[in-house]
């Protein structure tokens, strides 16, 4: 008895190490190409900058991590608080939320319309959606500066109506940047709500009216509640992206409407601050990596409730 | 039952909802007419031309770019491809065991982190190895679109995996079929559609990226994207249209077909 269960835990033990050999190569692929150079990346951002870029090796300093936030005064070394850096994070977090919002704002009717065809559209409907979320990123943002650049199809039509005399500048500004970000992220919002409208009960919804609910009221005390998972998730899937940013700040926002990815970029090019850029990298992962967390407490309590 | 009141029926979400698919499709569209257009204007129509896309076809740059992408996408996509349906292997159809979770958390780790955050880290430890070995090749965006593939590739053959009965491989074992035979005979051929969606997705996924690729290549190693990015500080005429089109047209035909194989469901 005691020899079948050493032979039973033998084949266990095989079995397990066939598992981990089987997922090897993957593993290897990204900690190589991916989380084995966040570590490398760490490393860099406590050592002294060179003087054309890069890092001077095993020189180290904390002068990286003291200039995400602050400066040092080039005559006297004394610290203030780096105005710029603020300004682009607080333009981040604003354009990001503000983009969550709009996102939220057109992607919930959308998902309750598509939620609501009969079953054999809602795959086109949903197919409509998704063709856009797996196009080109830079291509839909160049579509998007197409439309609201001064020669743009917004401007040229709004004069040839006559309801402008000066075109309305959107290219390069914060506006421009939020247009486009909620453009290329809404498919991101659409979809989770989607997939937890889809599961909504509506004769719940019915109940809720032929107990005399007002709209509002249905939609606040019953929809909204039962679709929090899809709402939660959608806006996590939407402001991680927005906050790191890189493409469409860059095209839309040009060279003053700076975020995130922007000032990172500017360190490892014209700024030759290896160390600063790798602290901003990280403080950035470091923002995400809690908007994650807090995702995943959501969605285990809310699992838990739920059953 | 008089009131027939329809709760399916919101003509305010409706409306929101066609103004959120016009607005979805109005930049593409405009996009697209301009690629036809036959003067040099993106807002002034001079009527139907396809001498943009003989331009584009014909610039020596596009055509490097476009060629460098396809290369990078075919030896990304595959390397991802196999390595993920390993791993899917090893992560479904048995119970939780140590160490699972963790490898479930590691294979999905590149869709958690910014992209541009990858892209920096990537390009600190790519230029330090490319002054250590002199390398400076493609295998570097092979390496990383490779990785960042992994997980779009993992996702449709896990799927595929969870829904597959157990029974077929187990009466192959039965029929004393050895364990190799009964993968490529039976597990492998089941497995096959969402290996090939799994090809499809991790495809367009490299061939679309722009960010990691704009922060790892050399000089002169200019993918698709990255070209495009690069003209776009410039003035853009409509000859960039035209390469966004037959791009836009490429991803959506990989799309249709992705969308295609996976509903069928056996």
């Amino acid at each position: 008895m005691a020899s079948a269960r050493e032979v039973a835990e033998a084949a266990e033990r095989r079995d397990v190490r066939n598992r981990w050999l089987l997922s090897a190569p993957a593993l290897l692929i990204i900690f190589f190409a991916a989380v084995g150079p966040l570590f490398v990346m760490l490393l860099y951002s406590f050592m002294a900058k060179g003087d054309y870029g890069d890092v001077k090796l095993w020189q180290f300093s904390s002068e990286g991590w003291f200039s995400v936030f602050l400066e040092r005064d080039i005559f006297d070394d004394t610290l203030s608080v780096n105005d710029a850096h603020l300004a682009i994070f607080w333009r981040s977090v604003k354009l990001s939320l503000a983009t969550t919002f709009l996102t939220l704002l057109f992607g919930f009717p959308t998902a309750y319309f598509i939620a609501t065809r009969p079953e054999r559209w809602r795959a086109l409907w949903l197919f409509l959606i998704t063709i856009p979320f797996w196009t080109n990123l830079l291509i839909r943002t160049y579509a998007m500066q197409e439309v609201i650049r001064n020669e743009g199809v917004i401007n040229t039509s709004l004069l040839w109506l006559g309801l402008i005399d000066q075109p309305i500048q959107m290219m390069y500004t914060d506006l421009g940047i939020l247009f486009g970000m909620t453009y290329v992220y809404l498919p991101l919002m659409v979809l989770p709500l989607y997939a937890a409208m889809d599961r909504l009960d509506f004769r719940l919804v019915e109940a809720g009216y032929d107990l005399y609910a007002t709209r509002l009221k249905v939609l606040w005390r019953i929809i909204v509640p039962l679709v929090k998972p899809g709402i939660v998730a959608g806006s996590i899937l939407v402001f991680i992206p927005s906050l790191g940013a890189y493409v469409t700040p860059r095209v839309l926002g040009g060279g003053k409407n700076m975020m995130i990815g922007n000032l990172i970029e500017l360190q490892f090019g014209q700024g030759r601050n290896w160390p600063l850029g790798a602290a901003l990298s990280l403080t950035l992962m470091a923002i995400v990596m809690v908007a994650l967390l807090l995702y995943v407490r959501n969605a285990s309590k809310s699992g838990a409730r739920h059953g | 039952m008089a009131r027939h009141f329809d709760v399916r029926r919101q003509w305010g979400f409706a409306t929101v909802a066609m103004i959120c698919f016009f607005l979805l499709y109005l930049p593409i569209a405009t996009l697209v007419v301009f690629a036809f257009n036959a003067g040099p204007s993106l807002a002034v129509w001079e009527g139907v031309s396809l001498k943009w896309f003989v331009a584009a076809w014909n610039n020596s740059d596009v055509q490097e770019a476009a060629m460098r992408s396809f290369i990078i996408a075919i030896f990304a996509a595959t390397i991802a491809t196999i390595a993920a349906t390993m791993a899917a292997l090893a992560t479904t159809r048995t119970a939780p065991y140590r160490g699972m979770t963790f490898k479930y958390a590691f294979i999905n780790q590149p869709l958690m982190v910014p992209e541009i955050v990858t892209a920096v880290a990537l390009l600190i430890i790519f230029s330090r190895i490319k002054v250590w070995t002199g390398y400076s090749g493609l295998g570097y965006l092979i390496a990383a679109h490779a990785a960042f593939c992994i997980p779009f590739a993992y996702l449709p053959i896990r799927a595929r995996l969870e829904n597959m009965d157990l029974t077929l491989e187990r009466a192959a074992a039965d029929l004393y079929a050895t364990p190799w035979n009964a993968f490529r005979r039976v597990t492998l051929p089941l497995l096959l559609p969402g290996i090939v969606a799994g090809f499809m997705l991790a495809f367009v996924i490299s061939l679309d990226d722009v960010v990691i690729t704009e922060f790892v290549k050399s000089g002169g190693q200019d993918t698709l994207p990255t070209y495009m990015l690069g003209q776009l500080r410039r003035v853009v005429t409509p000859e960039m249209n035209a390469i966004s089109t037959v791009f836009l047209a490429i991803s959506v035909l990989i799309v249709t077909l992705f969308f295609l194989i996976s509903r069928k469901k056996t």
